[in-house]
């Protein structure tokens, strides 16, 4: 039986207040140039990160941010009950890979660029219901290894169209657990899936607009509940 | 299943899309592509010029410039400088002969990291295998016309 109180609408709020006990980023050499290259703990001067490969590359990422959220929260890995991680590839094969460093337990989630949101609102709910104490959720991609699956080989001489996005190289991750610092997080809202027909490959954002368009209309939903 | 087929493809919206989307300067692409397009058949007429004088005729000659072409082609996108020049040239530098070398190249160098026989072999033609079904079917067809003409 759920309880009214705590879920309305898709969304749903977090009475025992899972906190982010500890975050960390990695980003590569391009989004180093941007915004949010001064936020990154790591900033990746070669996109390839010393290894062979950019699928490689990508796991290391991920592996690292994870190491490093740990670490920044002052934990160690027998501290944390769960990992909840994914990526953009086949299998989320890199985030399979870079649990296969850790003694924690793996759940692999994928919704492509919403994937950090759903592993952290996994991570809290999991947190909230009292099942786990600490939880991982983190999330990796690379421009090299998406557009390799997704799209052209880098090396082909096609231009891109002026309306076209770049998948981000980087990774994130953030420790979820109870706690008296850190951010809280009072609720999650589930996304549906939400197809207007956009079919251009290279126009990520037009395809993602119109949910955004949703969870605006949530958040004044929920800030409607706050004021009440 | 796209979405077009469905009954969530939302016109309107498609139509905002579109008028959000930054313009392509086809003026610009156009000279762009013209200038290295003819750069590239210049270069080609020059090899052709050489080759000529070096005494090779007819098939031999057409033959040798291709090959000479689809090797500088594959030589300029091993060394990372072809991609560079199809940004900049978009089309001029697609369509001659050494777009297609680039077009067979690229996913086998993409695609090395794979193995040698699963990834660069067969992936190979991720590409270009398209082209290559395509303009034997046509050749094909233009055969049979030709034949019954």
């Amino acid at each position: 039986m759920i309880n009214r109180q705590s879920k309305k609408g898709n969304t749903v709020y977090f009475k025992n207040s899972p906190r982010i006990l500890s975050y960390a980023a990695i980003c590569g050499s391009k989004e180093k140039t941007g915004v949010i290259g001064g936020y990154a703990d790591i900033t990746l001067e070669d996109d390839m990160y010393e290894e062979s490969t950019y699928e490689k590359a990508e796991c290391k990422m991920l592996t690292n941010v994870i190491s490093l959220a740990i670490e920044k929260g002052g934990f160690k890995q027998q501290d944390i009950d769960v990992l909840i991680s994914g990526d953009l590839l086949n299998q989320i094969i890199s985030a399979s890979f870079a649990a296969r460093d850790y003694l924690f337990p793996f759940l692999g989630v994928y919704s492509a660029c919403s994937t950090m949101s759903e592993s952290i609102m996994l991570a809290a709910m999991l947190v909230n219901a009292g099942y786990i104490n600490r939880a991982v959720a983190a999330t990796g991609s690379h421009f090299a290894s998406a557009e390799r699956q997704y799209r052209y080989p880098l090396e082909l001489g096609c231009t891109r169209p002026p309306q076209s996005q770049w998948t981000v190289t980087g990774a994130g991750g953030c420790l979820i657990g109870c706690g008296n610092d850190g951010i809280k997080i009072t609720s999650a809202t589930m996304g549906r899936v939400c197809d207007y027909g956009v079919t251009d490959v290279n126009n990520m954002g037009a395809a993602m607009a119109p949910v955004s368009v949703i969870i605006g209309q949530t958040f004044c939903v929920i800030a409607r509940i706050r004021l009440c | 299943m796209t979405g077009k087929t469905r009954g969530n493809y939302n016109e309107n919206y498609l139509t905002y899309v579109k008028t959000q989307d930054p313009p392509t300067q086809h003026f610009k692409n156009c000279a762009a592509a013209f200038g290295v397009g003819g750069l590239i058949c210049c270069i080609g007429q020059f090899i052709r010029f050489m080759l000529e004088y070096a005494g090779l005729t007819g098939d031999e000659l057409a033959g040798s410039t291709s090959v000479i072409l689809i090797f500088l082609g594959c030589l300029l996108t091993g060394l990372g400088v072809y991609d560079r020049i199809g940004r900049y040239a978009g089309a001029g530098s697609i369509v001659p002969i050494t777009g297609f070398a680039n077009s067979v190249t690229s996913p086998a160098i993409e695609f090395k990291t794979e193995g040698w026989i699963y990834g660069m072999a067969a992936k190979m033609f991720t590409v270009a295998g398209a082209i290559i079904v395509f303009g034997v079917f046509s050749g094909v067809l233009v055969g049979l016309i030709y034949l019954f003409i």
